[in-house]
């Protein structure tokens, strides 16, 4: 087994940090579509405070396990799963656990920036207000850390009061991700936030990730090899709805175990 | 291997000429439908020169031009017309239309003496005046150079008069007799409840009432009876002597003296009294007022109903209700309410909103005025009320679709954004699914409002009347009185295009009256159009 032709994925070696190293437990899940397998027999842990990035070819299911932390997937009909996931050691799909406090506590970053058609600010504190938040220092407050953390402040801070709809792209979707880490949740799951964004804008978001992971859990699904080598510190590998293999970025893109991952991962498939 | 694709003649697409056909059809009926409407609303008030016709017959014609059409059973190739000249003077006439073979008539001239009246009763006349007898008992022949403005200004005082009388008969005397109704269903509650007290207290009202009622209508007749009456000495077409009292007259001109200034004033000034003022002769003449006021509100009322009851009904229907077959039942239910007659809801409006709903209400609210007011009902009758209800759940399809297809149209991503930041269900529907629909939500309740605005049928039952005494919103507390019955356009028109008894006198009124109705439909339209485009502005640019 050759290492993969890797000159143009450069690594960044993993950091450890102090965590749990089981924050986010999936054990023997599996989940369909109606008659539909989506998943099959997933089992990983995701430590606290690091970035993961899933990835593997269109359909191959990590969308759908990344919504499913948070149980997006909900809103969709005729669903069922097995197995189980687990957040800091608590069933996400725990009778006594709601829903609204789940994703409360797993902030989400869509593929495609969706701003509300509201200000710039009241879509910063919009977590705050479905919560009851009124106090308006404490939301100034809160948009301002949010604002600073996702790097739109010094780009935004005049223009609080216009319509989130007239920013460019990348704009739009670190202000996603202001919104969604406003009300600080632990985790925060981003769908392909950078495919519709040009390099610059994408390299600001994954600057942000590198920033935002002292704080936050972060789930990544993404399409560019590229970026899940820049920004992840651990990286899992799926195809066809089965979890290929799951280690540390270094592992994967240098050294990996599956010749379906390598070959994934130096082109010649996916 | 010539293929139709490297052809060098260009291919025209036929099936988009066929499209354009489809529109063009549909364009041209509204077009010439709006054209004939506007056409003859119009020209109602304008002032044409009046001719006067001799006839071969003998006959002496001075009248308006009303109509000209083909006589029956005239050869096609050769076709003979007849005209239709409204005379007026219908007391003397019998009738204040009169149709003429074209080819009998001998000759026309318009001679400057002709006078074109305007009269409280009996409709217009068209007279040539000879002198005219002032109040003050002077005497001013047509010869005189001052006797337009002679005429003009008694014209105006006797307007004036008219004025003071209509204030007190209409509005002090009907305040009185208000009070009278009230203070009399008070003292029949006293005497069957022996409150003594009570009894004499209302009976000294009632006669103070009386008392007042006595004097108004003494001061009411003072005015009529006040000064001498000027009077209109004319002759008609025949040459017979009609004397006209100034009283009578509530507009007077020279048809073949004025020019084209004085003829716009003649046309602003009656266009003003048809908008502005409220209707005489059985509704054929005067103004329309209490009608347009009446369609307003009701049209008003009617979408501020339906609004709330659609986009509640299409939240559950899209956002809550289960699917399933009991679902798709609801759905197609509700569309197929659309196509239920008018009529049919007018029944049941009736039925239920005037009689239960209402009968209830009296039972509850309005006994007393039940017990000792004969059973006079007051929401147990059609009224405002209930017509804005009928009309709404009438128009309720219309807005449950629209405001399920506008929730539908919102970005799946916008929905998804909302609850993935922890907002429950209801405040996503609250904060974010209803702002973001409120344009599409809006043309459903521009549809709803242009479809109850035009609607008679129904309204005929539940409390659309041909003449109201009072408009549903006056000076005395509530203000607002949704029990009252009221006047519609719609329905005016019925009413004059086929229940009146001189169809011929009221046919340039129904037009006008349609042209109006369809300028009020524009404008209520229009203001919430503004509305929507305003709402639609805020989410342009939302690129999902």
């Amino acid at each position: 087994m050759n290492p993969p032709s890797s000159s143009r994925i450069k690594v960044r070696p993993a950091t450890e940090r102090e965590g749990r190293k089981d924050y986010i437990t999936i054990k023997d899940y599996g989940f369909w579509y109606g008659q539909k397998k989506a998943l099959d027999a997933i089992s990983l842990d995701i430590p606290e405070r690091q970035v993961v990035a899933f990835i593997g070819p269109s359909g191959c299911g990590k969308s759908t396990l990344l919504r499913n932390l948070n149980r997006m997937n909900d809103l969709i009909d005729d669903i069922r799963h097995e197995g189980d996931i687990t957040i800091n050691g608590r069933s996400i799909y725990d009778p006594g656990l709601e829903v609204i406090s789940l994703r409360r506590r797993v902030g989400m970053v869509f593929q495609k920036s969706n701003p509300f058609p509201k200000s710039v600010f009241e879509n910063v504190v919009y977590a705050l207000r479905v919560v009851g938040v009124r106090d308006r220092a404490v939301l100034e407050e809160a948009c301002e850390t949010s604002l600073r953390k996702a790097a739109l402040w010094d780009e935004v801070k005049d223009r609080l009061d216009d319509s989130a709809l007239g920013l460019s792209g990348g704009q739009m979707q670190r202000l996603c991700i202001a919104r969604a880490i406003a009300n600080r949740p632990e985790i925060l799951l981003m769908d392909e936030p950078c495919s519709a964004l040009d390099p610059i804008a994408t390299g600001k978001i994954e600057e942000l990730i590198h920033e935002l992971k002292d704080q936050f859990t972060i789930v990544i699904v993404t399409h560019s090899m590229q970026q899940a080598a820049r920004v992840s510190d651990r990286t899992a590998f799926f195809y066809l709805g089965k979890q290929i293999e799951y280690d540390t970025t270094e592992k994967i893109f240098m050294n990996p175990s599956q010749a379906q991952t390598e070959a994934y991962i130096s082109g010649r498939f996916g | 291997m010539a293929s139709s694709s490297d052809s060098s003649t260009p291919r025209g697409e036929a099936w988009v000429w066929f499209t354009g056909l489809g529109l063009i059809i549909g364009l041209g009926m509204v077009i010439g439908l709006l054209s004939l409407v506007f056409v003859n609303g119009i020209t109602v008030f304008w002032a044409p020169p009046v001719p006067v016709a001799q006839v071969d017959d003998g006959r002496t014609i001075i009248g308006q031009l009303a109509q000209r059409r083909i006589r029956a059973g005239s050869p096609a190739d050769q076709p003979r017309y007849e005209l239709q000249y409204q005379v007026g003077l219908r007391e003397l006439n019998g009738n204040s239309y009169l149709w003429v073979d074209e080819t009998k008539i001998k000759a026309e001239a318009f001679p400057a003496d002709v006078l074109g009246l305007e009269r409280v009763e009996h409709g217009p006349a068209f007279v040539r005046p000879q002198s005219l007898r002032k109040s003050d008992g002077k005497v001013v022949l047509i010869t005189d150079s001052a006797f337009e403005s002679a005429l003009q200004a008694e014209v105006s005082a006797a307007a004036e008069v008219r004025e003071k009388f209509e204030e007190i008969t209409r509005h002090r005397i009907g305040d009185v007799n208000h009070e009278m109704d009230e203070a009399r269903v008070a003292l029949r509650r006293a005497e069957d409840l022996k409150l003594a007290d009570e009894i004499a207290v209302r009976r000294r009202q009632i006669e103070g009432l009386e008392e007042r009622f006595v004097i108004l209508k003494a001061e009411a007749q003072k005015i009529v009876n006040g000064g001498a009456v000027a009077l209109l000495d004319t002759k008609d077409a025949a040459g017979r002597e009609v004397v006209i009292p100034l009283t009578q007259i509530v507009r007077a001109w020279f048809p073949n003296r004025l020019d084209t200034w004085g003829r716009t004033q003649l046309f602003a000034s009656r266009l003003g009294e048809f908008i502005f003022d409220e209707p005489r002769e059985a509704n054929t003449e005067g103004g329309l007022m209490p009608a347009i006021f009446g369609t307003l509100v009701m049209t008003v009322f009617m979408s501020l109903m339906v609004t709330p009851f659609g986009v509640i009904t299409a939240i559950y229907l899209r956002e809550y209700a289960q699917k399933g077959p009991i679902l798709r039942i609801v759905r197609i239910s509700v569309n197929n309410l659309a196509g239920v007659p008018s009529i049919v809801f007018g029944v049941f409006g009736l039925g239920f909103f005037v009689y239960v709903l209402g009968g209830s209400i009296d039972q509850l609210f309005f006994s007393d005025q039940l017990k000792y007011n004969n059973n006079t009902p007051v929401f147990g009758t059609g009224g405002l009320l209930w017509c804005s209800l009928t009309l709404a759940l009438m128009t309720l399809p219309v807005v449950i679709v629209a405001t399920e297809e506008a929730l539908s149209a919102v970005p799946r991503g916008m929905r998804e954004a909302s609850l993935a930041t922890g907002a429950s269900k209801w405040q996503t529907i609250r904060d974010i699914l209803l702002p973001a629909s409120a344009p599409g939500i809006l043309t459903g309740v521009i549809l709803a409002m242009a479809r109850g605005a035009g609607e008679v049928a129904p309204l005929m039952l539940v409390g659309v009347v041909k003449l109201a005494p009072t408009l549903p919103f006056d000076g005395t507390a509530p203000f607002l009185h949704m029990d009252r019955k009221f006047m519609h356009l719609g329905f005016h028109v019925y009413d004059l295009g086929f229940q009146s008894p001189d169809s011929d006198a009221a046919r340039p009124m129904v037009f006008a009256t349609t042209l109006l109705l369809i300028v009020l439909i524009v404008f209520l339209n229009l203001g919430a159009i503004t509305i929507r485009n305003r709402l639609r502005a805020r989410f342009k640019g939302a690129s999902f």
